[in-house]
């Protein structure tokens, strides 16, 4: 409870505009030169000691994206991207590969403090473990009880600190970037990377497979839990640079594991793009939980600057019996386009989405899923609840699709979106296939809009009118948060009323 | 406490007059009974109070402790003490009931530049108060007022008004939908809430709740006016004899 009520208030103080990360950090930075070519790539790959392979890999994707197109069919507008204007591969200029606190630029210790999001990260970060049982108990108040996380921080294109490692270690568990874990774990990175997400996928997937700079690596082997939730704080910092994370999430038979991604950019006029990949494989009996709160600049109250977030996100059911759920809170960027899905390949196995999805501003949203149903008796499970606030655009697009030999298949779908105010818009857009006849498809969808008389309700008990339309919407968003693990459920309620501010008046 | 002058109100929407120059004065410490046949504008007169938007004041105005809260939203009015028992209460989807009240509790305090209420202090009261209207606490986990029953809803009022503690209480029609044992215990609820800085005005069109809270003045309210207002023996007369007399004495 404390470090969650100080990080809202840190975050409250940090009052830059309305985005409250908006500040930008003077740190050397060490660069590629604007532009995208062989070139690049060639120097990526140097800068990061690659295995030849890798780079081999790398100019293959490139080669390919050159003779693709983006794709258009989003409910998404935005000036086309001058991919040859952007930077490529910025690292902070620090001692490379930091493995104790005392080699990490003080300043970049600022900017998580100034961040104020990864409290208890930063505690961790800074050797402090929660362990005093009364603390814990005052804790109890419905935030986190656990109090151990283990964290991947990645500082622009480059992960910086990774801690836990050697209690994870211990475990069998490996978390670590993806950069170290090409150089030291080329077998498990050669067998599964780019095995859900092929570098032909799409068009930016296919450019993330070219020049992804960083991103994080797990393994859990056959029959482990992870002992502790594991988790990752993207920030991106330098200006013009596209973030291009890659993750890849690799659960063995009976293996169990929780992810947690956070983001958070600084303020800026120009948009800034991001096109990370993230994979997951589940084996026989395995369980992937992945939940992301995602709160990158939104832009401006004309639109101006923000975040283009297009992201590839799949995971693979690969095994029988394993399960793979995905949990996002998505209050930022200026542009999302967002589809994390689940291949249900494996017999029994299933797989679970549940979004909110909060536009305001200018936003826009075109978030969803889908559910690939391969295996015998696989089931999948859809909760979105979109927002839609000032003059934002905010769509539903899902699919859910039965293959021949999919015997038994079961779809739930429940699409909920609601409106505040009238200049904005929600769209539903779900796409359902069975191509065998014993699949079980249901699909819910309703739109609202906030009502007047809830409204006034709840005010008339002292609750200032910004404050009465977060608890709604929190309430309306409450199947959702409960899938969150503890720790995040508290701080996605707060961003979600904070990412509603100036939604009314 | 409460000064209502000449006040004129219409529905935004169509511009129909529903109060037409209605005056009335409650003072500290009274309870003050407002009866009327149906679609006579109570509710009309409690939503206005409250400040809901769908009305606009052409004339009059409303005086509370000697100033005026016409210019005042829904919040400001709630936490300088206005408090309204809706007729009916509105469902809060996936918003347990304790966790309303911790957000109303606790902003009303900020608005008063107070700390927030520390856990166990707030489970305390919210026990006490549940305990006197007899109402289950494994009630208040589930979302306010969703799937409640309509007696159910009326006590979770109550409830609400006894921990906010306001100096102007307004209940609209809090005893339809009670049986006559709920109907008891709720009124003892309001009575316990009679204090010398407090105005209770009590809406309904039985005579039946003022058995039990008995009150200080009655008015008669027809067609966005009142029309006759006396003491409880009015009521009375009113029960035995209906509206028909007093009515056809203001056209
Ligand atoms: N928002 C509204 N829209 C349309 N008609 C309304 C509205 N509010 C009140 N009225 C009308 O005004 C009259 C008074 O209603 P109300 O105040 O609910 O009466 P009471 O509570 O005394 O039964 C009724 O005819 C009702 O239909
Ligand atoms: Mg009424």
């Amino acid at each position: 409870m404390p470090a969650v009520q100080d990080t809202i208030d840190r975050v409250r103080k940090i009052d830059v505009d309305q985005y409250k990360y908006g500040f930008q950090t003077e740190i050397a930075m060490d660069k590629a030169p604007k532009g995208l070519s062989e070139d690049i790539i060639r120097f990526i790959s140097a800068k990061k000691d690659e295995p030849s392979w890798m780079l081999e890999w790398r100019l293959e994707a490139y080669r390919r994206w050159v003779t693709l197109d983006e794709p258009k069919w989003a409910r998404v507008h935005y000036p086309k991207i001058d991919f040859q204007d952007l930077y490529y591969y910025a690292a902070p200029k620090s001692t490379p590969g930091p493995t104790s606190l005392s080699d990490v630029d003080p300043e970049l210790l600022r900017v998580y403090e100034k961040l104020g999001i990864p409290l208890r990260e930063q505690e961790i970060l800074a050797g402090v473990q929660k362990t005093d049982a009364s603390e814990l108990e005052e804790a109890s108040d419905n935030v986190y009880k656990s109090g151990r996380v283990a964290v991947d921080a990645v500082f622009d294109s480059v992960s910086v600190v990774t801690t836990f490692k050697k209690e994870l270690a211990q475990a069998g568990v490996i978390f670590c970037s993806i950069s170290e874990a090409i150089r030291e774990h080329p077998d498990l990175v050669k067998k599964y990377l780019g095995s859900v997400v092929p570098t032909s996928d799409n068009f930016y997937a296919t450019l993330n497979s070219a020049v992804f700079t960083d991103g994080s690596f797990v393994f859990v082997p056959k029959g482990v839990r992870c002992p502790m939730e594991l988790s990752t704080y993207f920030r991106m910092n330098e200006k013009n640079t596209g973030q291009f994370e890659r993750t890849l999430i690799i659960a063995e038979e009976g293996a169990y594991v929780s992810y947690l991604e956070g983001c958070t950019a600084p303020q800026r006029d120009e948009n800034q793009l991001h096109a990370a990949v993230v994979e997951l494989i589940a084996l026989d009996d395995a369980e992937i939980k992945y939940s992301t709160v995602q709160n990158w600049y939104p832009g401006d109250a004309e639109g101006k600057g923000g975040i283009y977030n297009f992201v590839t996100k799949r995971g693979d059911c690969r095994g029988h019996r394993s399960k793979i759920s995905w949990t996002q809170v998505e209050t930022g960027s200026a542009i999302t386009w967002k589809y994390p899905s689940c291949i249900l390949r494996g017999d029994d196995s299933s797989g679970e989405f549940y979004s909110i999805a909060v536009s305001n501003g200018y936003q826009q949203v075109d978030s969803g899923t889908k559910m690939i149903h391969l295996g015998k008796n696989t089931s999948s499970r859809i909760i979105s609840k979109g927002i839609a606030a000032g003059f934002s655009q905010n769509t539903y697009r899902g699919q859910v699709s039965a293959h021949r030999k999919a015997t038994n298949a079961r779809n739930f779908t429940n699409c909920d979106s609601l409106l505040i105010g009238d200049q904005c818009g929600a769209h539903t857009v779900p796409y359902m296939e069975a191509k065998n006849a014993t699949a079980q498809f249901e699909h819910e969808a309703t739109t609202s809009k906030i009502s007047e008389d809830q409204k006034f309700y709840v005010m008339q008990r002292g609750i200032p009118e910004e404050e009465a339309i977060a608890l709604i919407v929190n309430g309306f968003v409450k199947d959702v948060i409960q899938q969150l693990p503890m720790e995040f459920a508290v701080e996605a309620q707060k961003l979600i009323g904070i990412s509603l501010e100036g939604s009314v008046g | 406490m409460l000064e209502i002058r000449n006040l004129h109100a219409r529905i935004v929407d169509d511009g129909t007059e529903i109060i037409r120059g209605l005056n009335l004065t409650v003072k500290a410490g009274e309870v003050a009974a407002i009866m009327g046949p149906n679609g006579s504008g109570k509710s009309t007169l409690s939503y206005i109070l409250a400040g809901r938007e769908d009305y606009e004041v052409t004339e009059g105005d409303i005086l509370y402790n000697g100033r005026s809260i016409l210019e005042m939203d829904p919040a400001e009015r709630a936490t300088s003490g206005i408090f309204l028992a809706f007729q009916y209460p509105m469902e809060i989807p996936g918003v347990a009931t304790m966790e309303f009240l911790k957000v109303a509790m606790n902003e009303q305090r900020k608005a008063r530049g107070e700390e927030p209420l520390k856990i166990p202090e707030f489970l305390k009261r919210v026990k006490d108060a549940a305990a006197l209207l007899d109402m289950d606490m494994a009630m208040l986990k589930r979302p306010l007022n969703v799937g409640f029953s309509g007696g159910e809803k009326k006590r979770a009022e109550i409830l609400q008004m006894k921990l906010l503690e306001p100096k102007l209480c307004v209940l609209d029609e809090t005893d339809s939908g009670l049986d006559i044992d709920a109907l008891k215990i709720v009124s003892e609820g309001v009575n316990a809430l009679r204090a010398p800085d407090r105005a209770i005005v009590i809406i309904t069109h039985y005579q039946r709740l003022l058995q039990y809270i008995v009150p200080d003045s009655v008015h008669v309210l027809y067609r966005g006016q009142v029309v006759k207002s006396g003491d409880k023996s009015l009521a009375l007369d009113l029960e035995a004899n209906g509206y028909a007399g007093v009515i056809g004495q203001a056209a």
